[in-house]
């Protein structure tokens, strides 16, 4: 039976490769289901801040139940729902039934939670930007989309980014509780190669350092895009 | 139509609104037909078998949030605390715990804990014959471990940023009344970090409780864990789990009700 850092080592005796494929799932989750959330929370930011009373109220709805309820219940309500919504849509249109890939399904169900925290984040970060800077766009006469891409995304990115990258290590950890589900990231990897060498500490360990490392990382490149996105700000002023 | 319609216009903070404006009875109306549908074309005669056990549940993760909260407070006061005054390799341990607890997923530092360590004290035979080992056997002592270390970290770090963010005046006011310095921290920096934390421990509490299903996969017995257990005997899906989210809603609703009215009830004077 081989032992600590043998268990480790990326060859089949050892169970390295395997987690870092694990690693590589979790974080192909993280980043779709990252870009899924902020594409539903630059919308429903949106929807908020302009929509008509119904879109708000509905809105509204999404974004408290969604932050009410615990993650690991939106995942099993979500993955279950998902699936079985498309299966049945597939029924519909005639096609034949398809398995849906894990990865596709934890990417909506992260991307759904993801979404209610960033059109929050979003919100105050758009209502942050002075309305003087959208009502010269205005003035310049740049239609809407234009206004948005030149001027209300940049201008609010600075107020977003430490909310968003709040968000990110969220989504990093959130990935691990796809695990109950029985979708082979990290945590569920960890946990079958601890079950089967009996060797937890090393294992959970080892995991724990992964996470941490994604963490690091994470922490090194969003200060640098913090500082790009603040370049041309006065230094003092925000904290 | 005009270009002039399309153009967004500056954000205009909304009026307040009622309850009662046309759009909203008109969405209640929907709701309310959702929800008669739920209860109409779902099925939930499986209820009544449970009652019993799902009161037991709540009741469990309502004890296991209560306790690890404190607890995780208890802990946390003096980690945010170290943080800003202590000596320099407290603050680097303390600082060092924020940042491993909260770069890694509850779960994995749960399972960590539970299997982990677990497997590591039954290997002592000392362990095993002493007193402990009841309590060591069981799930629920890790369980409240995991959720009380994460509590502790994730408000170590509010607290140390409360504790920076009282102002220094006041603190020079307590000296200069000759209060020593236990007398300063329990009279007036404590009362006054945990009344800047007071907003923030809402939400934390709030995560905390979004946390406890977790314990549910090392076998502890919660709401959560009693749910899954009418999924394997009924093998319904989406019933238990929508009531599951249902009642969670309504324990997240209460507690920020609760925390709203504790925050009221301390004095503020605006300057």
């Amino acid at each position: 039976m081989p032992s600590g850092l043998e268990l480790l080592s990326l060859s089949p005796p050892g169970w390295g490769g395997v987690m870092l494929a694990g690693l590589v799932a979790s974080l192909e989750l993280a980043v779709g289901g990252y870009l899924l959330g902020l594409a539903i929370g630059v919308g429903g930011a949106f929807g908020k801040l302009y929509g008509g009373p119904i879109l708000r109220d509905l809105l509204e709805v999404y974004t408290t139940v969604i932050r009410a309820v615990p993650e690991l219940v939106l995942i099993l309500l979500l993955y279950y729902a998902g699936t079985d919504a498309v299966s049945q849509l597939f029924l519909l249109v005639g096609l034949p039934a398809v398995d849906i890939s894990g990865l596709a399904a934890g990417i909506f169900v992260i991307g759904v939670v993801q979404g209610a925290y960033s059109t929050e984040v979003l919100r105050g970060a758009i209502k942050a930007v002075p309305s003087g800077q959208i009502e010269a766009a205005r003035a310049y006469g740049m239609s809407p989309l234009l206004t948005l891409r030149r001027v209300t995304l940049p201008a609010m990115l600075p107020h977003a980014i430490p909310g968003l990258a709040n968000l990110w290590m969220i989504a990093t950890k959130d990935t691990a509780l796809l695990a109950v589900v029985g979708f082979s990231e990290l945590t569920l990897v960890t946990r079958q190669a601890a079950g089967s060498t009996k060797a937890y500490m090393t294992f959970y360990l080892a995991a724990g350092m992964l996470y941490l490392l994604v963490t690091l990382v994470s922490n090194i490149v969003i200060a640098l895009i913090e500082r790009h996105a603040r370049r041309g700000m006065p230094r003092t002023g925000w904290t | 139509m005009s270009k002039e319609t399309f153009i967004m216009p500056a954000y205009i903070p909304p009026k307040a609104r009622s309850l009662f404006e046309p759009h909203r009875l008109f969405l209640m109306t929907v709701f309310v037909a959702i929800v008669f549908c739920a209860a109409w074309f779902m099925r939930w005669d499986w209820l009544p078998r449970y009652g019993e056990r799902l009161a037991y549940g709540v009741w469990q993760t309502l004890i296991l949030l209560f306790w690890s909260s404190i607890v995780g407070f208890l802990f946390a006061v003096p980690i945010g605390l170290v943080q800003v005054t202590g000596p320099r390799p407290l603050a680097w341990l303390a600082r060092g715990f924020c940042s491993i607890i909260r770069g890694t997923p509850i779960l994995l530092q749960l399972w960590l804990l539970y299997y982990g360590l677990g497997s590591i004290f039954a290997q002592y035979p000392e362990l095993r014959s002493s007193f402990l080992w009841p309590y060591l056997r069981q799930a629920w002592p890790y369980g409240f471990t995991s959720l009380m270390i994460s509590f502790a970290a994730y408000e170590g770090e509010v607290m140390r940023g409360a504790f920076a963010g009282v102002p220094r005046g006041e603190l020079e006011a307590a000296r200069a009344f000759g209060m020593g310095r236990f007398t300063m921290f329990r009279r007036i920096w404590l009362p006054r970090a945990i009344h800047r934390a007071l907003p923030t421990l809402s939400g934390e509490t709030v995560l905390q409780l979004k946390s406890t299903p977790l314990v549910a996969t090392i076998t502890v017995i919660d709401v959560y864990a009693v749910i899954s257990r009418v999924r394997q005997d009924t093998f319904l899906t989406y019933e238990p789990l929508l009531l599951l989210a249902l009642i969670y809603l309504c324990l997240t609703g209460i507690l920020v009700a609760a925390f709203r009215f504790l925050e009221s009830r301390v004095p503020t004077r605006e300057t």
